[in-house]
Order: C-alpha cells, then structure tokens, then sequence
C-alpha cells in the first residue's frame, strides 16, 4: 500500500488546509484568517467561514480539485459541500486524520 | 441604497409571511406549492432586487400574502439580495411591510447551515416556523430526521413538507393558521425596530454552531455520508482533466439546440404570419391602414415574436441547469480561468444569463459581493450574446450561410458560424475583464466560499413557471415597446410619401431615409448601406427591432414578397454582411441594459464608458472585417 503525503502529515497538528490532496481527512483545529491574503475587513473572512460551517471540531474531506493548479477545491463539511479556493483555506488550521477513518464510504 | 429609517406601518390587510433560506433549499418550489400561478414578480423600490409576492388562502380561511425572499445563509448581509432579506426580516423596508411570522425552509438532507440561520432569526422575537422541505429525499437517503426533538431543541414549531408532492405543504399551511392566530392573540405585533438586531460576531457565531451541533445529534439520524449519488456524479463532472471539457460539450449542445429546436416551431409562427397578412390584405383597400397593419405591425413586430421559440429553448436550458444544482459546479470549474482573467467564478452565472438577455445577467451579478469584481462583470456582460442579438445573427446566417453540414456532418456551418459570433463575444469579453482588472478596477478578488447544492433533477413544474415568466416578459415587450417603437418607425418610413413620378422607392424620400443618408457618410468606412443605417436608428432602443426595420425598409422598398433574408442576399454583400455581424458582437445597442447598469452601480460615468467603448470597439472591429473581407474576396 502506498503512503500519500497526506498520511506522514496525519500526526502533525496544525496543518494548512490549503496545503492539502484530494481523499485527505482532516479535522478543524483554529480558524487564522492572517495566514490568507484575503482582502477583507478584519474578522470578515473568519465570519463566513463559519457561516459555511468551517469551524473548530468540524471533519472535513477533500473531495474534489479544479484545474489548473488544483484550484479551487470542493471539500465535503458535515452534509455540505463546500467550495472554496486554495487561498481562502490557508485561513483553516487542520489536524489530519486517517484517510478512511471517517470520511471514505 | 436606500433604507427606511422608520419602521413600516403595521397594515390591518391580509396577513404576510415571508421565506427565508438558504440558497437551493427548494425555497422556490415551496414558493410555488404555496402560491400556485398567484404570484407577481416586481422590483423592491430603491434596488434592483427582485421581489416575488404571491398570495394563498389558508384553511382556516385568511387570505395570506407570501414573500419569497433571495437565499442567504446569514442576516449579516454581504450582497444587495441578502440585504434586502436582511432589510424584510427586520422590517426595515417600507414597500414589504413587516411579515407577521417567517416561515424558514431548510432542506432536510443538510440542516446545518440553515438552523444557524433560523438561531439568528428566532432571536429577532418574530414568530418563526421551521419547514423540513425535501423530506421525501431524506428519507430516501435512510436519514431521519425526529421532528418532535428539533422542535423543542429550537423552541419554535417545526413541519415536514415535501414541497414537490400533493398535499405536501398540508401540514404546513395548518401550522401558518396556528402561528397567525397565536400571534394575533398574544398581540405579538412585530416590533422588529425595537429588537436591536447587530452583526453577530465570530463568538456569536460559534455559539450558535454549537447549539446547532447538539441539537442535531438529538434529532437527526443519518448513516455514513449524505448524498453518495452526487459525490459520484461529481468525480465525473468536476474532474480536473474532463470536467471542463463536459462543460464545454454542455454549453455547445445548448447553442445547437437554440437553432434545431425552435426551426420547427419559428416555421409555424412565420406560416401563421402570412395567413394573418395575407387575410388583411384580402379584406382592406390600398391605404395607409393596411399599410400599418401589415408592414408596420405585422412585418415589425411578427419578426420579433418569431424568435420566442429560441427564446424559451435558451432559458429552458439556463433553467434546468440552475435547477440541477450543475450552475455552481460550473462556477467551480471555471473559477481558476475567469481568476486569470480577475473575475470571480461566480460572475459565470450573470454571464451565462447575459445570453438570453444582459439585464437579468448584470441584475444576477448582484451576488457578487466585492464592488470591482461586480463592476467588472457588468461592464463585459453585454458581451456575451444575447438572444436579441440572435434574430440579426439567424437572419444574416440565413442569407449568407449555405446550409452545408461540416465536420462530418454533425454540424451545420451555421450553427458553426453562429458559435464563432458566441466566442468572439466571449473571448473579447475577458479580454476586456483583464484590461478592466488591471487599470481601473484594481483590488483583491473576492473569496469564492460557496456551497455546492446536490444534484437534483429539475421539477417540471418549476422549469415552467420559469419559462412561462419569461416567455410572457418577452411578449409583454414585443407588445408594447417594441409594438411602439414599430409604429413609430413605420410612420418615419412612409411619411412624407414619395413625390409624383419618382423613380426611388418611397422611404428613400422618408423621414428615416434622410436619417439614414445622413449617417451614410459616417458608416460607409464599415460597409453600411443607408438601409442599415436607418435599421441602427431604432435598433438602439432594442437590438432586435432592427431586424424588424430591415424587414419594413425592405418590404416597402421592394415589393417583390421575397422573403427578407432573399433580400437581403441579393442587396448586400458579403464583406457588409460580416461587417454588420461584427458590429453587432460589440455594439452596446440596448437603452435597457445601459439603464440598468445605470441603476445597478448607481453611477452615470459607468453607462457612459460602457457605451463609448463598446460603439468604440464596434466601430473598429466592423471597419477590420470590412476591409480584411473585401480584400480576399478582391472587392
């Protein structure tokens, strides 16, 4: 069996959500909208994050990326599927988690 | 935009609710279980929101009135919809009134986002009610939802509906009786000036996830992952190498099916304008009456309403799309592109709607929250090409375009050609977007932050109240404006009547030939003849009615009963035929859409710009065709 990056990744804590693949299961550890370029008010990003549901504790799982660059990304938050870009992630702090511990069907 | 700073008057009339939800939550299709064909679409004084009322009568017998309101998954509004959901919420705005109760929809298949929603609002102190909408899906999906245990969790009354079935809303439209007369009887007068409504903050935020999270995990049981069909469905649709390229088929069938689709019926309505004719003429004498009737009204506006076939098949296919839920996918995908370019992905809806006609699309931008993108998109959604451009470009096609099937014979070389004329709008649109982005429309790009809905497939009945809207604006146009304008131009054409004796036909000497002679000298560099000059006159109030002048300077220029498109092979050539379909991928030829950018970005600078550069670029592109085209073809 092969190891994704992803895997070697899963004990680290505090990983940029941006930062990850397509398949990666990660759970929501701190929301830091400094580490994203996003031009808004302050607080403004880290508000709609949560409005779309990315919050503290929430599982998430990459499902899908667009092209080129693999961006945006399509990630899977509780019973939504949210999309959003590469740039606006670097704002999700994320604990990896076993790829199909939670999220694989 | 204006905001009342009083609140409304509470009106002793017909009780009102309005629904609030998410965006895709089946709101729409709630809206029309509730409210049937009563219902009327305005706009909110002041913006440019769209405002859907309708109206039921209860079983206890009241007469309600239902305001659907635009999606939005916070009160903390970020674009000019949400606000005005926001605005009607808080009963801050006058023309709406303050609903009497709310009625949330959320879909039962992922309740999440919209139960923070409903939190927010149930602080406000208004009478809320909860409708599990979707139902039926959810079961289907093995997730059960305890209806009994969200309602206490909540604290407010909580119904199942499966707004798609009969006798879905039933239950429904008992709880809106009981909330009514529970409200009325506790003098629960909405006070929503007095509730004091502020942004809530990240903390605030936070609180009501959480609530959210315990409160589900009492009352919803779901095994394993929710929507396992659109996962799959979207490893094929979103995937990094196929996707795109499916999206392009998709947008391809789409042009092909305007042109198959509608022959058949464009054919009836064109047989069934000469029956019309050829009955007036048997039955009135010679004159200035017939004349109108049959070159004025018949010959204008007949050669209007001929295209409402592809009219229809155009937004049947932008319907289900939306309805689908394959709309935000192709946000997604197209996200990275239209970044290079520096629009947001979303801006593909209001462009894509800028094909069946550019006010709806610049009206759709409206989602798009930061200003400089929002601008951006405006100023190239005339680009795209509109349906009103299509009569001129089918015309044109028919008379220079042999109809020969090429590649194989899978395409027509005029649907060929016609897909040509939709990318050079397109191409130069984004190239404008990125010269726009990178002079005076400079600033980060918006977050794209959005959900994607899962798939479903497109309700019929949904899918035809769409189309029937849009089909009677449509009409209600031809009948009126451009009924108008027919008439006016009609009278242009024939008066003052030719002299005794001349050789020339009549409007030569008309009021719209000397118009048409005096732009000559001015167009000539781009081919023109005064014919299409006269024809661009009227042509500014709406792009179609051009066609509809052609046909009247045409028809009363030379009384051969050719059909116009015979004419006009004959009388042009071919280096003013692509001059003129060239003009008319740039041209800004539409009062319509510059008053409604006018009234979107609240500016006069931005109309102005938008028209000068675009007659500009018109100008300049038609003067290129021209002259490339007469050089090859040794003209």
């Amino acid at each position: 069996m092969d190891m994704s990056p992803n895997e070697f990744l899963s004990n680290t804590v505090g990983v940029s959500l941006a930062a990850l693949r397509k398949g990666a299961a990660a759970e929501i550890v701190a929301l830091d909208e400094t580490a994203s370029q996003v031009a808004l008010k302050e607080g403004e990003l880290e508000r709609r994050l949560i409005e779309m549901g990315l919050i503290e504790g929430a599982r998430i799982e990459i499902l899908h990326e667009g092209f080129p660059h693999r961006d945006p990304i399509a990630i899977r938050v509780g019973d939504h599927t949210i999309a959003l870009r590469r740039s606006e992630a670097k704002a999700v702090r994320v604990r990896c988690l076993e790829a199909h511990d939670h999220a694989r069907s | 935009m204006p905001e009342a700073d009083s609140p409304a008057p509470r009106s002793d009339a017909a009780p009102s609710i309005a629904l609030v939800g998410n965006p895709n939550c089946g709101k729409t299709a709630l809206f029309n279980a509730l409210t049937g064909a009563r219902q009327k679409v305005a706009n909110y004084a002041g913006v440019t929101v769209e405002r859907k009322e309708g109206m039921f009568v209860s079983p206890a017998g009241t007469r309600v009135t239902v305001i659907d309101l635009p999606g939005t998954y916070s009160l903390r509004a970020r674009s000019p919809d949400e606000a005005v959901t926001r605005d009607v919420v808080l009963g801050r705005r006058a023309d709406a009134g303050t609903p009497d109760a709310i009625v949330c929809v959320a879909d039962a298949t992922r309740l999440q986002l919209t139960l923070r929603l409903v939190l927010e609002i149930k602080k406000l102190g208004v009478p809320v009610i909860l409708a599990l909408n979707m139902m039926d899906e959810a079961e289907q999906q093995g997730i059960t939802v305890n209806a009994a245990e969200l309602s206490a969790g909540l604290g407010l009354p909580v119904v199942p509906t499966v707004a798609i079935r009969k006798g879905g809303i039933t239950p429904l439209l008992g709880q809106i009786d009981r909330t009514l007369r529970v409200a009325e009887v506790e003098g629960l007068a909405p006070t929503p000036s007095l509730c004091g409504w502020s942004e809530p903050s990240a903390h605030d935020l936070r609180d009501y996830h959480r609530e959210v999270e315990a409160i589900l995990a009492r009352s919803v049981a779901r095994p394993g992952t929710a929507h396992h069909a659109t996962r799959q469905i979207d490893r094929l649709l979103l995937h990094p190498a196929a996707g795109l390229p499916i999206l392009l088929v998709l947008l391809f069938v789409m042009f092909q099916a305007v042109f198959s689709w509608a022959r058949l019926p464009m054919e009836a309505i064109d047989a069934g304008l000469s029956l019309l004719k050829g009955a007036i003429e048997a039955n009135l004498a010679d004159g200035p009456l017939r004349s109108l009737l049959t070159d004025g009204v018949i010959g204008g506006v007949g050669s209007v309403v001929i295209f409402l076939p592809q009219i229809l098949v155009l937004f049947l296919f932008i319907q289900i799309l939306e309805d689908s839920g394959y709309m935000a996918r192709a946000a997604f995908l197209l996200d990275k592109m239209m970044g290079g370019v520096g629009l947001h992905g979303r801006a593909f809806i209001p462009l894509l709607s800028s094909f069946a006609c550019a006010v709806p699309g610049i009206m759709a931008a409206r989602t798009i929250e930061n200003r400089t993108d929002r601008i951006a998109t405006i100023m190239i959604a005339p680009l795209m090409t509109c349906s009103a451009r299509l009569p001129v470009y089918t015309l044109i096609i028919a008379a220079f375009v042999p109809h020969r099937a090429v590649l194989g014979g899978w395409i027509g070389l005029p649907g060929l050609v016609l897909f040509a004329l939709y990318a050079a709008g397109i191409l130069s649109g984004l190239l404008i977007a990125f010269l726009l982005k990178h002079t005076v429309l400079t600033g980060a790009r918006e977050p794209l932050l959005m959900e994607l809905p899962a798939y479903r497939w497109p309700r019929p009945r949904n899918v035809l109240l769409g189309l029937y809207e849009r089909g009677r604006a449509f009409l209600v146009r031809a009948g009126t404006t451009i009924f108008a304008l027919m008439v006016v131009i009609w009278a242009l054409a024939s008066f003052p009547a030719a002299p005794e004796g001349a050789s020339l036909p009549a409007i030569h000497y008309s009021i719209a030939g000397m118009i048409g002679h005096a732009l000559e000298p001015l167009l000539a560099p781009i081919g023109f003849t005064w014919q299409i000059a006269v024809a661009l006159v009227p042509g500014m109030a709406a792009r179609e009615v051009a066609v509809g002048v052609l046909g009247t300077i045409y028809a009363l220029s030379d009384k051969a009963g050719d059909s116009l498109a015979g004419l006009l092979a004959q009388s042009w050539t071919l280096p003013t035929a692509l001059s003129f379909l060239v003009w008319y991928v740039f041209a800004p030829q539409c009062i319509a859409t510059l008053g409604v950018v006018r009234r979107e970005l609240n500016s006069v600078w931005w109309p102005v710009a938008m028209f000068c550069g675009l007659i500009s670029l018109a100008y300049l592109a038609s003067f290129i065709t021209f002259r490339v085209a007469s050089a090859m073809l040794g003209g």
